[in-house]
């Protein structure tokens, strides 16, 4: 989906602060937060992670953007065992005794929505070029660079498509590939001099660039 | 006054987050000592210090090194770290190529040799920039490049996961490993900031 998570080259944010000696959890329930999306894949297989990622994407917009993380984190938690009926929303609001914001709904996606859109693999050195698909869905190509095309600087390991795996369908394993994007490829008349992006991406990302 | 229905306020998200565990719990889907069990573990084993350790060996022992390089996974493993199910690509910053990791869509990093990832590197700001103006950002965070170093912004979008491995500082000739390891910052690990004396 085209949806807020996608941040790579928004404009309009401010400055990035660092905090000194920052704590891994700043508050008591971020804690319980993590430890509970553990509980949800490891102990209680409810989902899986690329499920979990998705459904952090799937939360409002203005909601992500006010959220901080393990808001997020939870948001997501809380929605996915909603949705396989694991507890109910109303069950929750009463419990917090208030409104329990979740994610809104995904999309319906087909097993084969997405094949390779060539036989062959490619190789290191290799120029390709995302291909510009805006599917309703979770992906992990992300919006700054479907159409652009890059080098290939490694073939990496194959890993289940989330796509796919992103809706619980049966996801087949596939090659990733870290291809590198000059600057000037990705923001032409806004790039810096001598920078680079490289992104790890799925087979069928990819098409052939030639 | 007409228009915009109200919506009630949320309940307050430790609320909201104790509500999920009640009800949980209350169906006993929750093993006794499980959550703390693993907030235990992430605070055990998810520790910068631990990238901050394979940084040093890598400064003092050139075939270690070499192995990082190759295997990022397989190198780590040799100091008993171990990146559950993904693949750690170690990346080398020099005098003509600096790199910095992001993670654009969401906010993956390789907890075991990272740490869990901090604030700032979760920021929309941090998300959306970097990609776009990394000699900018890093400016503003006071590391200045050169424009004969080439920046190679490495997005997380996969199932990769990066380690930035930072210079040696000079001044440092005859140091130990753990007087080496304790200069890494997460910070450098990432590559928003150099080793420094």
């Amino acid at each position: 989906m085209d949806g807020i998570h996608d941040l790579g080259g928004m404009s309009g944010f401010g400055a990035v602060e660092i905090e000194p000696d920052e704590p891994r959890f700043h508050e008591p329930w971020e804690a319980r937060a993590f430890a509970l999306n553990s509980l949800g894949i490891r102990r209680l297989g409810a989902y899986n992670v690329h499920e979990y990622r998705h459904a952090v994407e799937r939360i409002d917009p203005a909601h992500y953007l006010a959220a901080s993380y393990y808001e997020r984190w939870f948001t997501a938690v809380a929605t996915l065992l909603v949705e396989k009926g694991v507890v109910t929303l109303a069950e929750l609001e009463g419990r917090a005794g208030g409104r329990f914001p979740l994610s809104r709904p995904a999309a319906e996606v087909k097993p084969g929505a997405l094949v390779p859109a060539s036989a062959s693999r490619f190789c290191a050195g290799e120029r390709v070029r995302v291909r510009d698909r805006h599917p309703a869905g979770h992906t992990r190509a992300p919006r700054y660079v479907r159409g652009k095309c890059g080098v290939v600087v490694r073939v990496s390991r194959a890993f289940e498509l989330p796509d796919l795996a992103g809706h619980a369908l049966p996801a087949h394993q596939e090659t990733t590939y870290h291809v590198e994007f000059a600057a000037a490829e990705l923001w032409r008349d806004a790039a810096e001099g001598r920078a680079s992006v490289v992104v790890d991406l799925w087979e069928s990302y990819l098409e052939p660039a030639r | 006054m007409s228009g915009r229905p109200e919506r009630p306020p949320a309940a307050p998200i430790a609320e909201r987050v104790r509500a999920l565990e009640q009800a949980l719990a209350a169906k006993e889907l929750i093993p006794e000592g499980f959550l703390e069990q693993r907030v235990e573990q992430a605070e055990e084993n998810f520790d910068p210090r631990n990238g901050a350790r394979v940084v040093a060996r890598a400064w003092l022992d050139p075939a270690f090194r070499a192995r990082l390089l190759a295997d990022g996974t397989a190198a780590s493993a040799e100091l008993g770290l171990r990146v559950n199910g993904e693949y750690l690509v170690v990346l080398e910053n020099s005098d003509a190529v600096h790199n910095v990791i992001v993670c654009t869509q969401c906010s993956c990093t390789a907890w075991p040799v990272i740490g869990l990832p901090p604030d700032w590197y979760k920021s929309p700001a941090y998300r959306a920039r970097v990609v776009r103006e990394p000699r900018a950002l890093l400016r503003e965070l006071g590391l200045e490049l050169g424009d004969e170093v080439a920046v190679r912004v490495w997005d997380t979008s996969g199932e990769t996961r990066y380690m930035v491995l930072p210079q040696r500082p000079a001044g440092t000739e005859g140091w130990s490993e753990e007087r080496l390891a304790a200069l890494v910052t997460r910070e450098a690990l990432i590559g928003v900031a150099k080793v420094r004396v």
